[in-house]
């Protein structure tokens, strides 16, 4: 640490120099932040004050910084300086935007500022610039794996880029389910007729594509590595395997249909007239343009009914839950290829909500021009009889049971995703059982998965061998606005297997993944963080010697970046890594560390603040704030001039599951009388950008208690709490309210 | 941010709503330099002005906040606001686009402390609030605006309060002086992402949203829900501020109607649901929701939110498209006309407060753009090989919610790397 050079500046703006004491700040930061000098600036973010910096900075003058003026989220454009570490001293949001313009409040107000001098000193004394780590690797190949609709589309759009892709498929064709269509939803104007599937084109474009390679009657059966680095092996049917090395990867397995046998009712195996959409689709190819004949006799079909939500939207055993998006389409554009060779024929739809958003609504309406019938209604049984079969079902507008026969029934059968193993399954039955073995959700959802559960992906890490499941098993991102969030970094998923959607969502989704692929390689190369901490340079290292090898960093992380090396020891796996520093968190002998975020850089920023003799009565309250929610709520809370108390110094963590126990008894045994965490909503809604986060802290902080216990300190001096971003009048009222709990059990006993 | 260049190997991102910052983003984090644009003040668009996303019910600032952290972390990527694209020329990997910036008459010395807004007097209709509240002449658009920097109504210009603020900016901040400027960018690239606007309530003649003051939009009932919004965070009807506990709300209005938008606006109906838990948000037991639908298009697993909202006791489906809104002038109630056709039942159901859950279509109008597009008869851009190198992100190409408008920016992103990799590929 010899060579640590700080220089702190001091902002005279925006108020700063009227409210407090400027010049007292200065010497605080020279005397006990050490700072090799204190600058003062009438407006630091103005061109003189950054020129004045970028001075320093370039005569090495300085390698950190300590900027003290308003939030780090202000003034980013002017204060981006990446080559020294930098911190933030929130004086304007933290401190006079949140603390009366009064003479009474004047001394308290410049405690504040005076601590968070201290804090910033002490935090940027323990932060080394972050250097991008040098064993990252640039390999500019993509692995797709499926080679439906969504695999092809995802290996010509990387290969239109100008990355190499490899595509791997486990049947002996390419084209996947839309192969096997006559004709698909129409994608151009007027969206009145079905169109030709383009699957062919697809795939010819892929067979010519130098750029592409594609394995037929290949599995995966070997992934390991991150991204820039993933070795994977390729095994053919007929036992040859071979190892590639790629940059990304794209996981488009599609989807299984669901098996109708499970609709016994709808007469589904019990007569060939009874088909599910796929079954259509194969009579309509058959026919070729001609009059669509039944399964049992040949028969011209004269009379055609489409039962839709079979087995679908369904809380019954064995049936879907959710709804698979395409099959109203679906059905309204095989009703035009019976009214499209013959308008006489009886086209009738049955539902309960006909949904064809977007452009369907066109679709829907040429098809009602066709003369196909739109019943809204219950189908209760499909059987023999009449011309064929008869229908019997619950008409809702007339509300009355009704009976017809047809020549034929369709069966709008739902979507299966091709998951691969469910890695959680375990955690889930475990769950279960603690609460006395009731058959929650995962178990209705696991009953109804005809799909035998087989590795796609078969990753040896730590973790587990496929990606988590999410919803209904399907391996979609939770968050609305990023639909490609992962948590296998570098690998996306696609299509089908990620939510129930037609092909020309497909198509875009399929793109987006590419691009995603494509991102993650070209981060990885360069060392930096996938999202949300895009482009972070900071990586988590350990000190070996201390290490107990618990393992709990290794199953803790939310992204299964970590893995244990021959000796037991963590591998971190940088590429993969988040950077929301929740093994940091998890680690009881406090190992783990960034360059820039450390358990030191914030415990030296604890310790850092004055902490007044119990004479004196003024308590201390620790707030650790979520840096992308609670921090920023806090800030706008300042923008409205809504004040909290002047106790309270906040500190802003990456994510509260970076928080580590030691802080908190660290604080409690330094004085403070109060500690607050401030995290996003855990639970099955969470918010946390790091998934696991805020529910880790939660948990860890439920251990504090015994703690808490042994010191003889009151429960209610610890506080977690859930703050949203828009908490932008509670999140000061906490704090009030943590004020006051600390005036009511008085103060800690353990000032010095 | 900003370090980024217009060149051939460019990218323009023309509208800097969730779809826009999305593609910029993406495409700025492959490496790629880009110029986003924007015609207001700030970016964020409509999410911003939005409460809660469906079916998560979690928050879109939270979100946009991630957005903006990685835009300022961004070197590749150049933000320009009040700035909108009026002319595009040339040819895939090779285009002239002409950009006009209004004056923000604040420059980048704001330091958003406020006092330029605490100065000025005058007060304008705010957008940000569709109209339902007043904000300064000088104003930061709403608490996340990003550029976080203040702006000048161009209507106090030439009033004391112009001189006023001015006067109040210690940082030589507010400049009066600064004048519309057209500029010329060189980009490979055009990533068209302008979004939707709410459908013209008022042209739905027999709904009264022009004679009823009790009959709101969709998204005006939003920003009730804002604590910083023009009813403080409470649902209260317009017409005497009473609490809005008993809210009808009308589906399709606007959409999949011949005489208004002929296309399924998508979004309507889980926005219809997601409100309905505002009410039990706010009045717990007492707040009543009656949501009048012609399908609830709650597709894939958007299922289960719906499933949710069905369980909760105080909230009515009624299958009916509603014929007409009448007045109960005693109690300011909106009472709506129709028939349930479930059975065909007539009705006549007084409510507190009528929510039109308003049809979403494209904000630029067909004979708007500045270029050849293919635009097909519901006003989005079709993914078509006639339009070059300009590719539609989010609602602009189709009626979408926001998971798919990200999806479909993601998408808009790669393919003009595609071209612009083309290009450096010639180039290099």
């Amino acid at each position: 640490m010899a060579d640590v050079k700080i220089g702190a500046y001091i902002c005279k703006g925006c108020g700063l120099g009227e409210r407090l004491d400027t010049q007292a700040l200065a010497t605080i930061a020279t005397r006990e932040g050490k700072a090799a000098f204190a600058k003062e600036h009438d407006v630091l973010c103005s061109q003189s004050g950054v020129d004045m910096i970028r001075k320093d900075i370039d005569a090495g003058e300085v390698d950190r910084i300590v900027l003290a003026a308003c939030s780090r989220r202000a003034k980013t454009d002017a204060f981006g300086f990446d080559t020294v570490a930098v911190s933030r001293c929130n004086l304007r949001e933290g401190v006079i935007w949140t603390q009366p313009d009064t003479e009474e409040a004047r001394e308290l107000t410049q405690e504040m500022a005076e601590d968070y001098v201290r804090m910033s000193c002490a935090e940027v004394k323990q932060m080394i610039p972050p250097h991008p780590n040098e064993l990252a690797e640039r390999n500019r190949h993509v692995l797709v794996v499926g080679g439906g609709i969504s695999g092809l589309t995802a290996a010509v759009e990387a290969s239109r880029a100008g990355y190499p892709v490899t595509l791997v498929e486990k049947s002996g064709a390419l084209g996947g389910w839309a192969a096997q269509l006559w004709r698909r939803v129409p994608t151009r104007a007027p969206y009145a007729d079905p169109q030709d599937t383009g699957v062919a084109e697809l795939v010819a474009e892929v067979e010519a594509d130098p750029g592409i390679t594609v394995y037929l009657n290949s599995t995966v059966t070997r992934t390991s590595g991150a991204p820039g680095r993933f070795a994977v092996d390729i095994t053919a049917e007929s036992g040859g395997t071979a190892t590639e090395n790629f940059g990304a990867i794209v996981q488009a397995t599609g989807f299984t249909p669901y098996d109708a046998n499970r609709l016994p009712e709808f007469g589904f195996g019990k007569s060939p007239d009874v088909v599910d959409q796929l079954g259509l689709e194969a009579l309509a190819r058959a026919a070729d343009g001609g009059a669509i004949k039944r399964p049992s006799d040949g028969k011209e079909v004269r009379s055609v009914l489409f039962i839709q939500c079979a087995g679908q939207r369904s809380t019954a055993k064995g049936h879907l839950p959710y709804c698979s998006g395409h099959c109203c389409n679906t059905s309204i554009k095989q009703a035009m290829y019976f009214k499209d060779s013959n308008p006489d024929i009886d086209t009738t739809v049955l539902y309960t909500d006909l949904r064809t958003p977007g452009k369907g609504e066109d679709l829907y309406r040429s098809g009602q021009r066709k003369g196909v019938i739109f019943t809204k209604g219950v189908a209760q049984e499909v059987k023999p009889g009449g011309r064929g079969l008869q229908v019997r079902f619950k008409d809702l507008i007339l509300d009355q049971e009704v009976e017809v026969d047809a020549d034929l029934v369709v069966l709008a059968t739902g979507m299966v995703p091709n998951s691969g193993v469910d890695i959680e399954a375990a955690l889930k039955k475990e769950a279960a059982g603690a609460e006395g073995g009731a058959d929650g959700e995962a178990a209705a959802d696991a009953d109804a998965a005809p799909v035998q559960e087989v590795s796609i992906l078969n990753l040896d890490y730590r973790q587990g061998p496929d990606l988590p499941k999410l919803m209904h098993g399907f391996q979609d991102s939770h968050f609305i606005c990023f639909p490609y969030e992962t948590r296998r970094t570098g690998i996306y998923t696609t299509g089908p297997v990620r939510r129930p959607m037609d092909i020309a969502q497909a198509l875009e989704d399929a793109t987006g993944a590419a691009l995603k692929a494509i991102q993650a390689l070209e981060n990885a190369a360069l060392g930096r963080a996938a999202h949300p901490r895009s482009g972070d340079l900071s990586y988590p290292s350990f000190h070996r010697d201390g290490c107990t090898q618990c393992k709990r960093c290794t199953v803790e992380c939310p992204f299964g970046a970590i893995d244990e090396d021959e000796q037991r020891y963590p591998m971190f796996n940088e590429a993969r890594c988040r950077r929301c520093g929740t093994c940091m968190g998890a680690c009881p002998v406090r190992v783990i560390y960034f360059d820039n975020y450390s358990i030191d850089t914030v415990g030296q920023q604890i310790k850092a603040v004055d902490m007044p003799e119990e004479s004196q009565e003024k308590p201390r309250i620790l707030v650790l704030a979520c840096e992308n929610d609670a921090y920023p709520a806090l800030d706008m809370a300042a923008m409205n001039r809504i004040g909290y108390s002047a106790y309270a110094r906040v500190i802003p963590v990456r994510c509260l599951g970076s928080v580590n126990s030691i802080w908190v008894t660290d604080a409690l045994n330094g004085g403070y009388d109060g500690v607050m965490l401030m995290g996003c909503q855990k639970g099955d809604n969470y918010q946390c950008h790091f998934v696991k986060g805020s529910e880790l802290a939660h948990y860890r902080m439920s251990k504090v208690y015994d703690t808490l216990e042994q010191l003889q300190l009151e429960k209610d001096r610890v506080e977690t709490h859930e703050v949203a971003i828009t908490d932008i009048q509670r999140a000061p009222q906490l704090i009030e309210a943590m004020a006051e709990t600390v005036k009511r059990v008085g103060l800690s006993p353990f000032k010095f | 941010m900003s370090d980024a260049v217009a060149t051939s190997q460019s990218i323009l991102v023309v509208g800097g709503g969730i779809s826009g910052i999305t593609a910029a983003l993406e495409a700025a984090e492959c490496g790629k330099q880009v110029v986003l644009v924007e015609k207001n003040p700030s970016i964020g668009g409509r999410v911003s002005q939005l409460y809660k996303y469906f079916p998560k019910l979690c928050y879109p600032s939270c979100g946009l906040e991630i957005n903006l952290r990685r835009i300022r972390a961004n070197r590749n990527l150049r933000l320009m606001t009040q700035t909108e694209l009026v002319g595009l020329s040339g040819t895939p990997g090779d285009y002239t686009a002409t950009l006009r910036i209004a004056p923000r008459y604040v420059n980048d010395n704001c330091t958003g402390c406020g006092a330029c807004a605490e100065a000025v007097q005058a007060e304008f209709d705010d957008e940000y609030n569709y109209g339902m509240k007043k904000r300064k002449g000088a104003y930061l658009p709403f608490n996340m605006a990003y550029p976080p920097r203040y702006v000048l109504d161009p209507r106090i210009l030439g009033t004391e309060d112009a001189e006023r603020a001015k006067a109040a900016c210690k940082y030589g901040a507010i400049d009066l002086d600064m004048q519309e400027r057209t500029v010329d960018l060189h980009v490979g690239a055009v990533i068209w992402a302008t979004g939707w606007r709410p459908y013209d309530a008022a042209r739905i003649q027999p709904y009264g949203y022009d004679r009823f003051a009790n009959v709101i939009t969709s998204v005006e009932f939003e920003r009730m829900m804002d604590p910083f919004g023009p009813t403080g965070g409470k649902l209260l009807r317009p017409s005497d501020g009473k609490p809005a506990k008993d809210v009808a709300f009308i589906q399709c209005a606007g959409s999949r109607d011949r005489n208004h938008l002929k296309h399924c606006s998508r979004i309507c109906c889980m926005a219809s649901l997601k409100q309905s838990t505002y009410l039990r948000e706010q009045f717990g037991d007492e707040g009543r929701a009656t949501i009048y639908y012609i399908d609830i298009r709650a597709i894939d697993r958007l299922e289960d939110f719906y499933a949710r909202v069905k369980a909760d006791e105080n909230v009515r489906f009624v299958k009916s498209k509603v014929a007409s809104i009448t007045e109960d002038k005693q109690t300011g109630n909106v009472i709506l006309n129709g028939v349930d056709t479930e059975g065909y039942h007539r009705y006549s159901n007084p409510h507190d407060l009528c929510v039109l859950a308003i049809g979403m279509e494209p904000s630029v109008d067909r004979s708007a753009f500045p270029v050849e597009v293919a635009v097909d008869q519901n006003g989005f851009i079709e993914a078509a090989p006639e339009n070059g190198a300009i590719f539609a992100a989010g609602c602009s190409s189709d009626a979408l919610d926001v998971n798919r408008s990200v999806q479909s920016a993601t998408a808009a992103a790669l393919r003009a790397i595609q071209v612009v990799n083309r290009v450096a590929g010639v180039e290099g």
